[in-house]
This record gives structure tokens, sequence and C-alpha cells, in this order.
């Protein structure tokens, strides 16, 4: 790969703060101590950093909160100096990295495009040329002679994209837009990421949002803890993230305490059978577990204490998302499983495989067990249990049914030969 | 050089001068008036003051033109360096969130306050002409003063503004130094008063003095004292100079060295 093709080239960067134990801020401390050594915490942000990011690639920067990587864009657009390591970039770079940095509120709207336009690198002969596609763009046009402190935070920031879509620089870097805004301010978004996508433009994009990057990113990296953890596909990437945070869930959903505080338990029935267990597990091993990739099964068992002679009790339980909506409910019958009669102190296992066609969230399991005819219930405890489902792709519709298509093709007559 | 006033940073510079001054008489009803009524007004509160009660500085010809040309550059000196003191801190959303250069941030409250001096120097014009002061040819030199001046509140400016990212209480030692300096400065009385002789000359070192009395000579009256006559022209009377080109120059440097970790620093 010659050097011509990489934009920004990343070697060996570190960067850490320096972090004083007892704030020293004025010159009379300083005098007073001056002779003392002073106790620093060396905060290291990022360690190590190597990375290339070729041109016209769409780089996506993945990371949990405080792994570093907005330190790391800090680093790349230059306000930051590393403290070891070297940054090297081939074209120029937008100068900021957020939104409507530099407006000021006591100015109009106007005032503020200009402004923000001189702080993106135009004169004012180019912004007056300009000015006219901004405005219609952020369809303000009447709040344009209205102070900024007066627009809602959804316009400031339809007002900021605007004007920042309009920076003509070789390097892109984004820092986490698609937070704000409401769903057509997204659209929009997406469409100008499809159009620098298109337009080959090499842009970074720092974000949490595992389906803009699966969408957008050719590549990306996942730092955790200061480090790159991977550089891959933007689908790989992903997965590794996703991955990541479902075992922190899954950390925090064994976690007793947790069960309890979250839940809001409601129990209702005769007692003459008790639910003493839910859980769910992983289906080939068996074991416990709270958290579900969206190509795992769902295993979920149910124990019972019987407490009184029951000829033929009824068992199910239902799904419900954290909307309260119930996603799923099923019981012995549907699935053709039929119960015996069972006498005081047995025990009764019942487990059942669910196929995972549901979204990523949290969901929660309320069960029961009841007579057969459904007239009596014996014992019912709602939020039982909670597991979580992540690592969809699309992961803004409510189920996810396994399918498959094909596409065939009825030629014309004309083609025909 | 010749990317430092590029054409990207000349625009940004003048928005930013722009938007300082849009703020400064912000909601006012008079607006830009105030900054031609403001130091009228001032100026003929001090001409009451000293003039006509104080009757200090008698023998000097056009006394009270002589007064405000002192006033207005010492205040021009005040303005840049304080406000300039404080512009780094006091716009440290955008140094933490995007990469300008800064010393425009700098050179933007500098230019803020020298605009007012220009609109200063304006009424001072009225003055005169009130006042029948015979502008003579050394009045020609003026703007060379001017940009003494400038280069030495500039070189000032620029090593507080970094100091003040580190160290918070530059600004309330600074208020201080500026109120010994005022009175350190023939400002308000004229600088004759000073009998002592080395007095005198330790004063001239100051290039507020140096070029306050300058300013004075060239476009009141010959009659103000500067350096040349204090030390009969001898090489003494260039250490003021040498002083404002060491100013600006580790100013400079300073600036530069600091400006690296204005980000994490703020």
């Amino acid at each position: 790969m010659s050097d011509q093709e990489i934009a920004i080239k990343v070697s060996n960067v570190s960067k850490s703060f320096q972090l004083p134990h007892e704030k020293r801020s004025s010159i009379k401390d300083t005098v007073i101590n001056i002779f003392k050594h002073r106790e620093f915490e060396t905060q290291c942000v990022l360690e190590d950093i190597s990375l290339d990011v070729k041109k016209g690639e769409f780089f996506g920067i993945i990371g949990r909160n405080g792994s570093g990587k907005s330190t790391l864009l800090k680093l790349l657009a230059r306000i930051y100096t590393p403290n070891s390591g070297e940054i090297t970039v081939n074209g120029s770079l937008t100068p900021f990295i957020e939104l409507g940095v530099g407006f000021n509120p006591e100015l109009t709207g106007r005032e503020n495009i200009f402004l923000n336009g001189a702080l993106l690198g135009f004169t004012r002969q180019e912004m007056l040329g300009m000015y006219d596609d901004i405005v219609d763009f952020s369809e303000l046009r009447r709040f344009m002679d209205q102070k900024l402190k007066n627009y809602s935070s959804g316009m400031q920031v339809r007002l900021a994209f605007s004007i920042a879509i309009r920076a003509r620089s070789d390097i892109l870097l984004i820092d986490e837009v698609l937070a704000v805004g409401d769903l057509d301010f997204q659209k929009k978004c997406y469409n100008y990421f499809y159009n620098l996508k298109r337009k080959n433009r090499t842009v970074i994009l720092v974000t949490h949002d595992m389906s803009a990057v699966r969408r957008f990113c050719s590549k990306g990296a996942l730092i955790d803890k200061g480090k790159i953890k991977k550089i891959g596909s933007a689908n790989e990437i992903a997965e590794m993230y996703e991955n990541i945070n479902l075992r922190l869930a899954e950390k925090r959903l064994q976690q007793p305490q947790e069960k309890k505080d979250k839940l809001k338990q409601k129990r209702q029935g005769t007692g003459e059978a008790e639910i003493s267990l839910v859980e769910t597990f992983n289906v080939d091993s068996k074991k416990s577990q709270n958290t579900f990739m969206q190509d795992e099964k769902i295993g979920v068992r149910i124990s019972f204490k019987v407490n009184k002679t029951i000829p033929r009790p009824s068992l199910g339980f239902i799904f419900q998302d954290q909307q309260d909506i119930t996603v799923f409910a099923t019981n012995n019958w549907i699935t053709d499983t039929q119960t015996q009669p069972v006498n005081k102190s047995d025990e009764i296992i019942y487990e059942t495989i669910v196929d995972n066609v549901f979204t990523d969230g949290e969901f929660t399991i309320t069960c029961a067990i009841e007579n057969e005819e459904f007239t009596l219930i014996y014992d019912r405890i709602e939020y039982m249990h909670k597991f979580m489902i992540g690592g969809h792709k699309l992961a803004h519709a409510t189920t996810h049914p396994h399918h498959s298509s094909t596409v065939t093709y009825k030629k014309s007559n004309k083609t025909k030969t | 050089m010749k990317q430092i006033f590029s054409k990207q940073n000349r625009a940004l510079l003048s928005e930013l001068v722009r938007t300082d001054f849009k703020l400064r008489y912000q909601g006012s009803v008079l607006g830009y008036t105030w900054s031609l009524l403001r130091p009228l007004l001032l100026f003929l509160i001090l001409y009451i003051v000293f003039v006509k009660f104080l009757k200090i500085g008698g023998d000097i010809p056009h006394f009270p033109v002589y007064l405000l040309l002192g006033i207005v550059i010492w205040n021009f000196f005040l303005e840049m360096t304080v406000q300039s003191l404080g512009s780094i801190v006091g716009r440290g959303d955008l140094i933490r969130k995007i990469r300008i250069p800064r010393w425009i941030i700098v050179l933007s409250s500098s230019i803020s306050a020298l605009i007012n001096l220009l609109l200063n120097l304006v009424v001072i014009g009225v003055f005169m002409v009130v006042n029948d002061v015979d502008v003579s040819r050394t009045i020609l030199f003026f703007p060379l003063t001017l940009i003494q001046i400038y280069v030495f509140a500039l070189g000032v400016s620029l090593f507080l503004a970094a100091l003040f990212v580190k160290y918070r209480d530059v600004n309330y030692i600074w208020e201080v130094v500026l109120q010994a300096g005022f009175y350190a400065t023939p400002i308000l009385y004229p600088i004759s008063l000073i009998t002592n002789e080395n007095v005198q000359k330790l004063l001239f070192m100051n290039p507020m003095t140096q070029t306050i009395q300058d300013a004075r000579y060239e476009v009141v009256t010959h009659q103000a004292v500067t350096i040349h006559q204090v030390f009969d022209g001898g090489w003494y009377s260039f250490i003021p100079f040498i002083f404002t080109l060491g100013v600006i120059f580790i100013g400079t440097i300073y600036f530069r060295k600091e400006s690296k970790y204005f980000a994490e620093n703020i």
C-alpha cells in the first residue's frame, strides 16, 4: 500500500493526562510547594494506538463510554497533542468534532451561520454564496433574525448540521451526531452519510449506534480501555462490540441485587403448587444464561414445587418486552406436552426451547401453574426473570423470524432467444 | 508567515472581531453610538475635575488634550491586556472542541481593543479642534508610536493569556500591577512634577511612559518631555524599545509552547 492512499496514519500513539492529587492552580500554592514533590495520578487514556485509514474509507471508531474513543478523535483533530507516537494526516481535516461548536446564543441565526462558517474555514464571500442553501436546508428561514437562545435544541442542531455538511475538507471527523434530533433529522443525517459514501469521501465516525456502523462503515476499530481491541470489517467490529456488551449485561443480570430491584414482582395463587425457580439457559450447554445473541435459541426452565395432589397441572409462561407488551405466550398443551398427576413434595421441571425471533432488548418472564381447565391459579409470578437479546443487524423491527428469499426473473419475450 | 495570514485565518479573525463588537452593546438603545459617546462623557468629567478644579499641569499648553491622550493610551493598554488575559479561558468551549489557531483568539480581542482606541482617538481629535491645538509635522510619527504600544501590549497579552490557563490568580495580580502601573506612569501628572532626575529616568524605562510621552510630543505639544531629552540622546533611550521587542518575543514563545496543551488544561 503506497503512502498516497493513506489519509490518516496513527503510529504508536499514547495519551495520558496528569491529574494532580490536590489541584494546585494558584501561584501562592506553587510558591509554597515549589520544592515539594507533587503527587500526580497519571491517567492513561490511550495506549499504543496504531491504525491506518485509507482514502475513501468510511471508518468507524467504536467503544464504550470512557474507552478513549473521543480522546482519539481529538488527537486526530489535533486538538490534543499526543504524549508519544505520531499522527500523519494526508489532506485537510474538518476542524470540529461536534455540531454547533462556537454557536453564540446571543447572536441571531444568521450571524451564527457566518461565525460558524468562519470556524469551518470559509470566507465571508463564500458564506454569502451558500447562505441561502444553508437556510433552505435547515428549513429555518423564518427564524433567521431571531436570537439563537430562542431556538429549540432541535432547531439548533438542524442549523448546525446544515452548516457542518458544507465542510469541504478531505477528511471528515464526526462524533455522535446521530444521538440527537428527531427521526426526520436522522433521515437527513443518513442521507448525508450515503452521499459521503457515494462520493468516496474519507470519514471517521465515532458512534455507539451499531446499525449506523453496519450501514455506512467499511472498516472499523474497536477500542476498549484505551487499547485497540480489533481492527476489521464493520460487521466484525459491530458483532464484537455487541458481544462485549452482552457479556457485561450477563454479569449485571447475574447479580441478585439487580434482579430484586428491577423486577416489580407480583404474585398470586392458592399456593397448592409454587414456582421455585425460573431461569433461561443456553440450549447447548444447558447452563444458565441471561443474554442471547440473535442466532441463539432461548432455553426457559421453570421449576415448580407441589404442595398438594394435582391431577393434571397446566404450565405456562409469557415473554414481555420493556413496554410490557406480551411478545410470546405458551403453555404445555400448545406444544402437546402432557402433564401427569403429581403429589405433595414432587417437583416439576418444565423446559421449553424458543426460537429467537425477538428483537434486541430486555425481556421479562411471567409464569404460572394452573389447573387443567385454567380456572384456578395455583401460583403465578409476574416479572420473575429478566433476560436480554442483542446483536441484530436491523434492530428497529419488533420480530425477526427466520426467513429466506428467492428472486426469479421473468424475461421479456423480446430478449428471448 | 503566509500560512499565518491565510484567507481562512483572516476570515475567522474578522468574524470573531465582528462578534465581539456585536455583543458589546447588545440590547442597548443607542448601540454602537456608545463607543463614541462613552469616551466623550468620561473625558468631559476628567476635563472638569482636572482642569477646572485641580488646576494641575499649569504650564503645559493644551493640558486637557495632553491629559486625555495619556488616559486613552493607558486605557487601551489596560483594556487589551485584561480582555486578552481571559480570552483563552473564556473561549474554552472552542478550544476544547475545535482546531483553530489559538493566537487568533488573543488577536481578536486585541483588535477589539484597537478599534476602541481608534474611536477614542477620533474623540481626541474633536477635543483638539475645540482646544485649538496646532498640529505639527511630528504627528506623522504618531502611527509608529501606536504600533509600538500595540506590539508591547500584544506581547504582554499573549504571555498573560497562556499563563492564565494554568494559574487562575493571574488576573488578580495583573489588576494590582495595572493599578500600580497607572500611578508609576505620568498620566495624570506631568513628568516634570518628579524632580529627582534618576527617578524620572527610571520611569522612562517603562515602555508605557516612553510611548505616552512620545505620543504627547508628536500630537499635542513639543513641551512634552520625551525619553531622548531625559537621556540627552544617549543609547539608554533605546532601552524601552528593546524591552518591547523582548516582551513580544518572550510572549510569543511562551504562548506557542503552552498552546499545545490549552485544550486539556482549561
